[in-house]
């Protein structure tokens, strides 16, 4: 009898695939349904983002960001404002930074929830996990809509504070989504945390480990499930996040199961903080903007002196940091976006390489991506 | 519009309808979207299909992860020059009588994006577009609207006049490749960087569907700003070979910094 000789096999997912979670490709080399070898291939959504930036004034940059990582824009607003802020030395009155902070730990809730979901969903739960984060993600828009005007691409940040105050109908608002929100989370987790088929499908699944992880830079929940604290709010506070009292989750596995558990413990986290927020934000000052650039036509004007500066928050998906080199003139000479999803991606071929090829979609979708920032 | 005779009928319990009406009204309540999101507008979309806007009462709730089982492709998202060839292999696997819904800024005509070197400026100079939403992104009641439009054009359609009953082969529409100015088709640059795409846009179905292969405007390369070296930075429209449209819009932007 000869022996069975066995040929690899050549899969192409993407870049049109439901479990892509955008405009993704992969290429995998499988042996059986073992996989081999993953190939990325990026660069179906390139925006030209920083190119576009480079030949449009510092303001006209900030409703680009708004689509780079298009579930957390006011995030994504935050580290520009910040950057800008640094470059030209612009301060932040305190009531600004309150509601900057506000606006993004609503932004992480909202980013974990659907994130958690559109996980689920890769794993063959179709659509009904989802319902959950998206219910939530709608009341959190709701708020975002009623400060900005609009849901998705907020643009609500302007250098040395916030476009305008907060509404009157807002906080009543807020505080029945707070009231709201530790019933979705224990519901959330009832539903999905102690699930035996979401174990099942999630633990010990695409561990990374500690020193592997920190070699590829990764951050965010992914960094952090594999048992490193490290959060940017932490490490190099910016804002108010100085004074406010949180925990940093972390795993111990790292695998798909402790991200999504750590993803769990944020929202909760992130709670806390609003709480906090809240408690302090009638008694805060300064305005929502400073009022030397209260003017919309001073951000346009703005001209920061040469040199380059790097600002960096703890955006939902990791570090989202923006470098800037300025020469003087109202536009940017260099821009440059460190976007937390494109380098969580990287090791994507070390945490698949011999699971199963229906792991590599849950793995995928642990890690969280959004194209418009991997791709910008 | 129901007749005296098909009301008299119908009280005597005889129900009286024409093919075209019962089949139209059959495919307009079951249009099953193509599961594809590019960019943004995607996200918008998902929310459309959730709890709160409920795309399901429309019956267009089934995404369907294959182009084989969808009747309708929603073009969600910017339209890079890297996907465009996708996108309309896409379209040619789709099964007759198939529907596209350009919904954002982005695949209507590049959007905020459109200035880049890399995004197509517009999905229709590839496949022919049914009904366009407007918004960057559009929100999800704007999507429902355009599904709504789309049900109308549906309804409208005649069952002896439209294309894939008819004698006509069908073929499929041509997928460009990246050449070395952008996307080319047949050997022609159709979408040069800053300048104006140079095929009409099929925009109804019920045009023909054959390409002309005329060109709309004459096909010279027009320089942009930010891909031209010999511009100066601050006066972009003072250099020599800058269109004058282009011009004038980047006088706006100009003057806004002084």
């Amino acid at each position: 009898m000869s022996a069975h000789e066995s040929q690899l096999l050549q899969v192409n997912i993407g870049p049109q695939h439901p479990s892509t979670h955008g405009v993704f490709r992969m290429e995998v080399t499988l042996d059986g349904e073992t996989v081999v070898a993953l190939r990325p291939v990026f660069g179906y959504l390139h925006r030209n983002h920083e190119q576009l930036a480079e030949a449009s004034s510092y303001i006209q940059t900030m409703p680009y960001t708004d689509r780079l990582d298009y579930f957390n824009s006011m995030t994504s607003n935050y580290g520009y404002a910040l950057a800008v802020e640094r470059l030209a030395g612009i301060e932040v009155p305190q009531r600004a930074s309150y509601i900057r902070a506000l606006m993004s730990e609503l932004t992480r809730i909202l980013n974990h929830a659907t994130a958690i979901g559109f996980m689920i969903n890769d794993m063959g739960a179709w659509h009904t996990a989802l319902q959950f984060g998206m219910r939530e993600r709608e009341k959190i828009l709701d708020l975002f809509e009623m400060a900005s005007g609009a849901r998705m691409m907020c643009n609500y940040f302007r250098f040395g504070g916030v476009v305008r105050d907060l509404p009157p109908e807002f906080l009543p608002y807020f505080d029945q989504l707070m009231r709201g929100l530790p019933a979705f989370f224990d519901e959330f987790e009832q539903l999905l945390r102690d699930n035996e088929i979401i174990v099942a499908r999630s633990s010990g699944i695409g561990i990374l480990p500690r020193d592997v992880a920190a070699g590829y830079s990764v951050t965010g929940p992914v960094l952090r499930g594999s048992g490193v604290p490290y959060d940017i709010r932490r490490a190099e506070p910016y804002g108010i996040y100085g004074e406010l009292a949180f925990d940093i989750p972390v795993g111990s596995v790292g695998d798909v199961y402790d991200r999504t558990l750590v993803r769990f413990a944020e929202m909760r986290q992130s709670y806390r903080i609003l709480q906090q927020i809240r408690e302090r934000l009638p008694d805060t000052g300064g305005g929502h903007i400073n009022p030397a650039l209260a003017n919309f036509g001073k951000q346009k004007a703005l001209r920061p002196p040469a040199g380059e500066a790097y600002a960096r928050v703890e955006s939902p998906k990791g570090e989202l940091g923006f470098y800037l080199v300025s020469d003087g003139s109202t536009q940017p000479y260099r821009y440059k976006v460190r976007a937390p999803s494109f380098i969580n991606l990287t090791p994507l071929g070390a945490m698949c390489r011999g699971h199963l090829l229906a792991d590599v979609v849950v793995i995928l979708g642990s890690i969280d991506i959004v194209m418009g920032e991997v791709d910008r | 519009m129901a007749t005296e005779a098909q009301l008299a009928a119908e009280r005597h319990g005889v129900f009286l309808t024409t093919v075209t009406r019962l089949y139209n009204w059959g495919r307009r309540s079951s249009v099953y979207p193509l599961s594809f999101g590019l960019a943004c507008c995607a996200i918008e979309m998902m929310a459309t299909g959730m709890a709160r806007v409920d795309l399901a009462r429309f019956g267009a709730e089934m995404f369907r992860a294959s182009p084989r089982q969808a009747d309708l492709m929603i073009v969600a998202g910017t339209v890079t020059k890297k996907m465009a060839p996708q996108v309309v292999r896409l379209y040619n696997q789709m099964p007759e009588p198939r529907y596209v819904i350009s919904m954002g800024a982005c695949a209507t005509s590049g959007g905020p994006f459109r200035d880049g070197y890399n995004v197509l400026r517009g999905i229709d100079l590839l496949i022919p577009v049914d009904v366009y939403v407007p918004g960057c992104p559009p929100r999800p009641e704007a999507l429902l609207h355009g599904l709504m439009t789309l049900q109308a054009q549906i309804d409208a359609q005649r069952l002896d006049a439209v294309r894939w009953y008819s004698d006509r082969e069908a073929r499929d529409h041509p997928v460009p490749s990246l050449g070395r100015h952008g996307l080319e088709l047949d050997g022609q640059t159709i979408d040069p960087v800053g300048g104006l795409p140079l095929l009409s846009p099929l925009t109804s179905p019920h045009a023909e569907e054959q390409r002309s292969g005329q060109l709309e405007h004459p096909q010279e390369i027009r320089l942009f700003p930010i891909m031209d070296d010999t511009v100066a930075r601050e006066t972009p429209w003072r250099a020599r070979g800058v269109a004058r449209e282009i011009a004038a819009d980047d006088l706006k932007r100009g003057g806004a910094h002084e």
